[in-house]
């Protein structure tokens, strides 16, 4: 059993002794134009089918709606007015007020303005915020402990992984992900009909956990991952863990001294519930408003705790039981 | 969440509100020590991504909610075969190794048809994996219905006056029948609160909010589910500890029931109130405690026995469902997820702690 909080080298922990230097995606979503196209080059590259009917969900230019078993590139698309971006700024500024985490907490926060001038740009009348979400391939990966059958893995890479041939179906690992991402694919559609003789017949796997694997089959070939292959902003960054977190930091830092306090970053903190995650995203505003969690914490953190407590239930089970039974001999 | 344009032009939304409801603010600190800034966030201002949700809830049928209840029974079954065939009650014994097996089996089959591969179920044995509670609960279910199965064998090989095709099996099966009942009984009461780890060792928010106090609601809640069978099939010459363990699971389970949602998040405890699953909660309170004072005033009358056994078995199993079904629900409402998780987020930073943050600035 490895570490179930904390900081660590995920691919260590799991015990490889060959393992790569941990990757991983940082998306910037302040360059994110919304095109989808991480979107298609994933579904392409990993054949996965059609998520249901195709529907207009009616609430913005989103449509895809959420990550899913066939879906695991996801375009959020949210629209802003100036309310709304003040308070994002607002929010964003008090992060850097309170100094999360880079310094700890100053005992006096009236001590004085920040150093840096924060004068705000012309603030627009409204905007898009448009961001491309994933797997987090978190450190402590809350549906690769639970999942009973081992079909999840830690690859070398320090990602997580899904072996469709293993899995059962039990869907524990569903209810495990903190960040709502891994599904159980419950049928799937090709809309494709070209079969071209000789190729075989493509059939998706169903009754399984789906989730994206950060290419790995791409990775093993010195590949980058489809949707940052594809990304023409170069919105969705592919790389080494330790490089993206540094440049993820020198872009959150130019964003401030453009006055843009309302950017941040999520899931750079190796310190947080679920010990930092292997994507990262650059934000503009609270998490939730992009559907992430603004606390996750992995459930699987407290397990030990959980354990003792059924213990001591269990034992009081049977001393209940010994009571009855020896009361009435 | 909604983010049109016009949302300015809107009155203030008074607290109270759609989104709000008594009791969630309790607890927030704010400002303490008055030099503080303002806290992270507005007060409780509720967003999310177009109300969609942010966890994933189980895709578990009601197989996993009706396997919760027989792995309860079953349990408590094999527990109390244990006990009378430690203190000699033969008819008990005997009835309660049959519930046992009887209970763990259709329980299996639930848990096996709810899989998404059926057919692959045996990969639950595929590796033993401490982390997971689904891997620990397979194998303490198999360590179970191995013991319950071979104590069951041979009360039906009795009964049968010793028809069953066992040939020289007989004697093995003899030997065997003694220590296989107390094999099931020490892997009955893990087999009934393991389900309990399973549910709140996960990320859906009304689950995993109850994860200190569960355990002792299900054990509470097998003990008298299981006695309340045994009452049923039992005479009540012979079912004296099973009216005991009932009236001692039915206290458990009423009491252990309230400290559960006390501990809880004001907001994650909501789904155990509303609609259907809330209904079923509440009857369950009711028919517990009133299949434990009829075990407790009435259990010498055989008629009274089983009417309170039945009424324990329904609360067992409402309890089971409604507990289920809400935290399904608390899955599919991103409120749930959002609204603790930030006011747990702005707690640790008015206390001081800055750096477990998952958002940083930097």
């Amino acid at each position: 059993m490895g570490q179930l909080t904390g900081p660590t080298d995920p691919a260590a922990d799991a015990g490889w002794a060959d393992r790569k230097p941990r990757k991983g995606f940082f998306t910037d979503t302040s360059i994110c134009i919304g095109c989808k196209a991480c979107e298609v080059a994933c579904k392409e590259w990993n054949r996965n089918p059609r998520d249901g009917d195709l529907e207009l969900l009616g609430s913005s230019y989103d449509n895809t709606g959420a990550l899913g078993a066939s879906t695991w590139r996801h375009v959020a698309f949210i629209e802003q007015s100036k309310d709304r971006i003040d308070e994002a700024r607002e929010s964003g500024r008090a992060l850097i007020d309170l100094g999360v985490p880079a310094f700890p907490s100053p005992p006096h926060t009236d001590a004085g303005p920040p150093e840096v001038d924060f004068s705000p740009p012309d603030t627009p009348e409204f905007r898009w915020l448009m961001s491309s979400d994933v797997c987090k391939h978190c450190t402590h990966a809350g549906c690769l402990d639970v999942c009973p059958t081992g079909a999840l893995f830690r690859t070398e890479f320090g990602t997580v992984v899904v072996q469709d041939d293993v899995c059962n179906g039990c869907g524990t690992c569903v209810a495990g992900c903190p960040f709502g991402v891994v599904e159980r694919r419950s049928d799937g559609t090709y809309t494709t009909p070209a079969q071209r003789p000789g190729s075989p017949v493509e059939k998706p796997v169903t009754g399984v956990a789906q989730k994206c694997t950060l290419c790995y089959d791409r990775l093993l070939e010195d590949q980058t991952p489809a949707c940052a292959q594809t990304c023409p902003t170069t919105s969705i960054k592919f790389g080494d863990h330790d490089d993206l977190v540094g440049q993820a930091r020198d872009r959150v830092a130019q964003l401030h001294a453009q006055g843009r306090t309302e950017a941040r970053l999520y899931g750079a903190n190796e310190h947080d519930g679920v010990g930092g995650t292997g994507s990262m995203f650059l934000l503009l505003d609270e998490p939730e408003v992009y559907g992430l969690p603004p606390d996750p914490r992995v459930c699987t953190a407290d397990l030990p705790e959980m354990f003792r407590r059924a213990g001591m239930a269990a034992a009081g089970m049977f001393a209940a039981a010994a009571v009855a039974f020896w009361r009435n001999r | 969440m909604s983010t049109s344009e016009f949302d300015s032009l809107r009155p203030p939304e008074l607290p109270g509100g759609r989104r709000r409801r008594k009791g969630k603010r309790a607890g927030r600190p704010g400002g303490a020590d008055g030099s503080r800034e303002m806290p992270m966030v507005p007060e409780a201002e509720f967003s999310s991504y177009y109300g969609r949700p942010v966890v994933k809830p189980a895709p578990w049928g009601h197989e996993v909610a009706a396997y919760l209840f027989l792995g309860g029974v079953a349990g408590g079954s094999g527990l109390l075969a244990a006990g009378a065939q430690l203190t000699g009650r033969p008819t008990l014994r005997r009835n309660t190794r049959l519930s046992a097996l009887v209970a763990v089996s259709l329980g299996a089959v639930a848990l096996v048809k709810d899989l998404g591969r059926p057919e692959r179920f045996v990969n639950m044995l595929r590796t033993v994996k401490l982390t997971s509670p689904m891997s620990i609960g397979s194998w303490i279910l198999s360590a179970f219905s191995a013991g319950a199965g071979v104590a069951a064998v041979a009360e039906v090989d009795r009964m049968t006056g010793e028809r069953l095709p066992l040939g020289p099996l007989r004697p093995v099966l003899r030997a065997l029948e003694g220590p296989a009942g107390l094999e099931a009984g020490l892997f009955g009461p893990p087999l009934a609160v393991y389900t309990a780890v399973l549910l709140t060792n996960t990320a859906t928010p009304t689950w995993n909010a109850a994860y200190k106090d569960l355990p002792f609601v299900f054990v509470s809640s097998a003990s008298l589910a299981a006695s309340g069978l045994a009452m049923i099939t039992t005479p009540v010459s012979e079912a004296g500890p099973a009216r005991k363990l009932a009236v001692i699971g039915a206290i458990g389970d009423l009491i252990f029931a309230r400290v559960t949602e006390h501990r809880m998040d004001p907001v994650t405890r909501e789904p155990l109130h509303h609609g259907t699953p809330g209904q079923m909660l509440q009857w369950s309170e009711r028919l517990a405690a009133a299949g434990g004072l009829g075990a407790l005033l009435g259990g010498g009358h055989r008629g009274v026995a089983a009417l309170s056994g039945l009424t324990l078995l329904t609360a067992s199993a409402l309890l089971r469902f409604g507990f289920f079904e809400a935290g399904k629900e608390s899955a599919r409402d991103p409120r749930y997820t959002i609204e603790p998780q930030k006011r747990r987020l702005a707690a640790r930073r008015a206390a001081g702690v800055t750096d477990d943050s998952i958002t940083t600035s930097g």
